[in-house]
């Protein structure tokens, strides 16, 4: 049987274990008194069985999956001819793979060369036992599994705990699965990282202020020695993200501020919907958005009162992201407002506030905690943010403060770094990773001062 | 049919109060409220009250849980506006000015008639800037020295002035229950209100600091009126002069403290005060 079909007869066996022995701790329960003799309920003793049924034989098939490619292949190696194994490594690397497309293929028995014919059948037959085995051992698994476990059911037996274990078990599993992710990115990026750092100084890399990526592909070729200094990118990306939080921190604050404490609840139902459709929009039409659309009202508009603007610039790109982040702002925003307790609010009007100083006095200072969190964790969303900046900033990597200027970010870079056909051994490509990791260290640092501002401001109601 | 027996007594009940009993007015009112009703949509939750608050005296509210005293305070000083679906009609007044009347702004309303809640509710700020904020909405100072005169007082006045001067930038929220409430008090204070509404505020107290309240509220009568809802009868016949029993949205019976706890005269009030229900 295939491994997807023994699965199933797996979790089938498990289901019938579960109602036998849900049938079997009711009939245990029966001739001792009553349900309530057993330590558990029938449920959990049937849930045992179906655990202890499959469980077993899930663990089998899935660490034999993991290891029958590796040990089928070194003994596919013994029986190889041996002007192969001559050759060394590749050739039998080589040679195993024919051996695999052939049997693949199912032409074994049209095979042209003997040698070959041989290997191949040898594969078929140890492809067959393996499959062979692993259903016995699997089925045998399961069903010892269920027979231990249905010989367990009697009143003594704590079944409920040792399900709620498992279960307990695999919620942890499910938590780690995130962080263990989290470990892999940053150690995927690290390692690259690294190995650019050896190519290029970590102090020119951080220092320097000329980004020019490109590296001399021939060493006779002219003009492109390479400049890593990633200072020009940085400040592009602050001032970017500068742009998109003056544009999205007072309109999200304003609108939540409207929608929280002065909208009618018609008003709210219908307003709030549509203003978080904005978050829905994909960003790469905020892209198209910023660069057909705003970039030229910009330069248009900058040159009708004698400004250059650049047709690229630094303020179009940061004005729509900052339209995008605004149902960020305004929606973490309306929640902190909204969690500020009415008391708080009657208190001050009790002593004769107006609507106005009751949301300017004691409302936003008390969300104030909390609305700074949100703003923080959007400002790592606008630092992070790529579609907008490759569509309507541009790839110049100016060193200039000037929103009117094209300026490029660091995810930019990255994109523009790592698109197409790359190695993986230049410095040129190398570099993304170093940004990648500096990019994603501040936004942790962002985040992690966010979520500590926000956890501070819930302990205040508590 | 349990039900049925039930929601039959509670009719009759209902039914049985006609009029108020004892005497609903005083010489000298502070506030006077005539033929009251309150609604909250469809449902009304006060019916026809009528009831005076007099200069320098406590009037305590009892009954039982959802009889109408809290929605009764609460209009008092119009908090009930907030509620989008409460209508009050009848005749309220300040000093014979009308509650309810065009001409009078429910901001400056609640700034003569303050109230403290059943919850401490000190702002997220520092103990100075709770009680300084009034003072400052109003403009009642016109430099820090005499806003600090003005907290400073207050907080005496709600005594609480001795255990916090050290610490009046200390966040409001640090403060134990019982302090929080006196910063309230202290807080309500400050604007010099003439009449002080107070909604069950022992409620989330200790025995120890509900006592140094109903000291303060005995104190605060020299300068103010204050009406103060309560669940407790001892603190009502321990702080207030007159007493009102409030029963499904009725006021059933007003009188001297003495008189209603020692010889009340509906038969209501005496299974109230005699433990018989509520």
């Amino acid at each position: 049987m295939s491994a997807s079909i023994l699965l199933l007869v797996a979790l089938g066996l498990a289901f019938a274990s579960f109602v036998y022995g849900r049938q079997k701790a009711f009939a245990v329960a029966a001739r001792g008194g009553g349900v309530s003799t057993l330590h558990s309920l029938p449920g959990h003793y049937g849930l045992l069985a179906a655990l202890w049924c499959a469980l077993p034989a899930i663990a089998i098939i899935v660490l034999w999956k993991l290891f029958e490619g590796p040990i089928i292949s070194s003994l596919l190696t013994s029986s190889l001819p041996e002007q192969v194994i001559a050759n060394g490594t590749s050739a039998i690397d080589l040679y195993k793979n024919d051996i695999q497309n052939i049997v693949a293929s199912g032409k074994v028995s049209s095979e042209q060369d003997a040698n070959k014919q041989a290997v191949a059948l040898k594969l078929l037959s140890l492809n067959k036992l393996n499959q062979v085995l692993l259903t016995i051992i699997a089925l045998c698994a399961a069903i010892v599994g269920a027979v231990f476990a249905l010989r367990m059911i009697k009143p003594t037996t704590k079944a409920r705990k040792k399900v709620e274990a498992v279960v307990h078990a695999f919620l942890i599993a499910c938590a780690s699965i995130a962080i263990l992710t989290t470990i892999g990115i940053v150690f995927s990026v690290l390692f690259e990282a690294l190995r650019f750092f050896q190519q290029v100084s970590i102090v020119e890399f951080i220092s320097g202020t000329k980004w020019s990526p490109q590296t001399a592909i021939r060493v006779d070729q002219v003009g492109s020695s390479g400049s890593f200094g990633a200072i020009p990118l940085f400040l592009g990306t602050m001032l970017i993200s500068a742009i998109a939080m003056l544009v999205a921190v007072p309109f999200g604050l304003m609108s939540a501020i409207y929608l929280a404490e002065y909208a009618t609840p018609r008003t709210r139902a219908i307003v709030k919907p549509l203003l978080e459709i904005l978050a829905g929009i994909p960003t790469v039409v905020y892209g198209f958005f910023a660069a057909l659309t705003v970039a030229p009202f910009i330069r248009n508009l900058g040159e009708s009162i004698g400004l250059s603007v650049s047709s690229e610039s630094a303020l179009a790109a940061g004005s729509v992201m900052g339209i995008m982040i605004i149902p960020f702002v305004s929606s973490l925003s309306d929640d902190v407002i909204t969690a500020v307790p009415q008391s708080m609010r009657d208190g001050s009007y009790g002593l004769g506030a107006t609507k106005s100083e009751t949301v300017r006095k004691v409302v936003f200072p008390a969300a104030l905690p909390g609305i700074v969190g949100g703003v923080l964790l959007a400002v790592s969303r606008a630092i992070g943010e790529t579609m907008i900046v490759v569509m309507a900033a541009g790839l110049a990597a100016n060193l200039t403060v000037n929103p009117l200027e094209a300026v490029t970010t660091v995810t930019v870079q990255i994109v523009t770094l790592l698109t197409g056909d790359q190695e993986f051994d230049s410095a040129k490509t190398l570099a993304a990773f170093a940004l990648g990791l500096m990019l994603f260290v501040t936004t942790l640092i962002l985040n992690i001062i966010a979520l500590h501002v926000v956890r501070k401001y819930r302990e205040q109601y508590d | 049919m349990v039900d049925k027996a039930l929601n039959d007594t509670h009719q009759s009940a209902f039914d049985a109060i006609k009029e108020t009993v004892g005497e609903f007015t005083v010489a000298d009112p502070k506030m006077r409220t005539k033929n009251v009703d309150v609604f909250y949509g469809d449902k009304q939750a006060i019916f026809d009250v009528s009831l005076d608050i007099g200069n320098n005296e406590v009037i305590a509210m009892i009954g039982p849980s959802g009889c109408g005293k809290s929605t009764f305070l609460r209009c008092l000083n119009r908090m009930n506006d907030t509620i989008p679906t409460c209508r009050v009609s009848g005749s309220m007044s300040l000093e014979g000015e009308d509650l309810y009347g065009p001409n009078l702004d429910p901001v400056l309303l609640r700034a003569r008639v303050g109230m403290v809640f059943q919850k401490p509710n000190p702002f997220a700020k520092s103990i100075y800037d709770n009680v300084a904020y009034g003072p400052r909405i109003h403009g009642l100072s016109n430099n820090r020295a005499e806003l600090d005169d003005i907290v400073i007082g207050s907080l005496k006045k709600a005594g609480l002035y001795d255990e916090v001067k050290d610490r009046l930038e200390a966040p409001g929220t640090s403060l134990s229950g019982g302090q929080q409430q006196r910063l309230c008090i202290a807080r309500t204070i400050a604007v010099s209100p003439e009449v002080i509404l107070m909604d069950e505020p022992c409620s989330a107290l200790d025995p120890i600091a509900t006592a140094r309240i109903e000291e303060l509220i005995d104190e605060l009568r020299e300068n103010y009126a204050i009406a103060i809802v309560t669940h407790s009868m001892q603190q009502a016949a321990r702080v207030s002069q007159r007493t009102a029993y409030f029963h499904l949205g009725k006021l059933v019976e007003v009188g001297e403290t003495n008189h209603i706890f020692t010889n009340p005269s509906h038969e209501l009030t005496e299974n109230y005060i005699t433990g018989r229900f509520g």
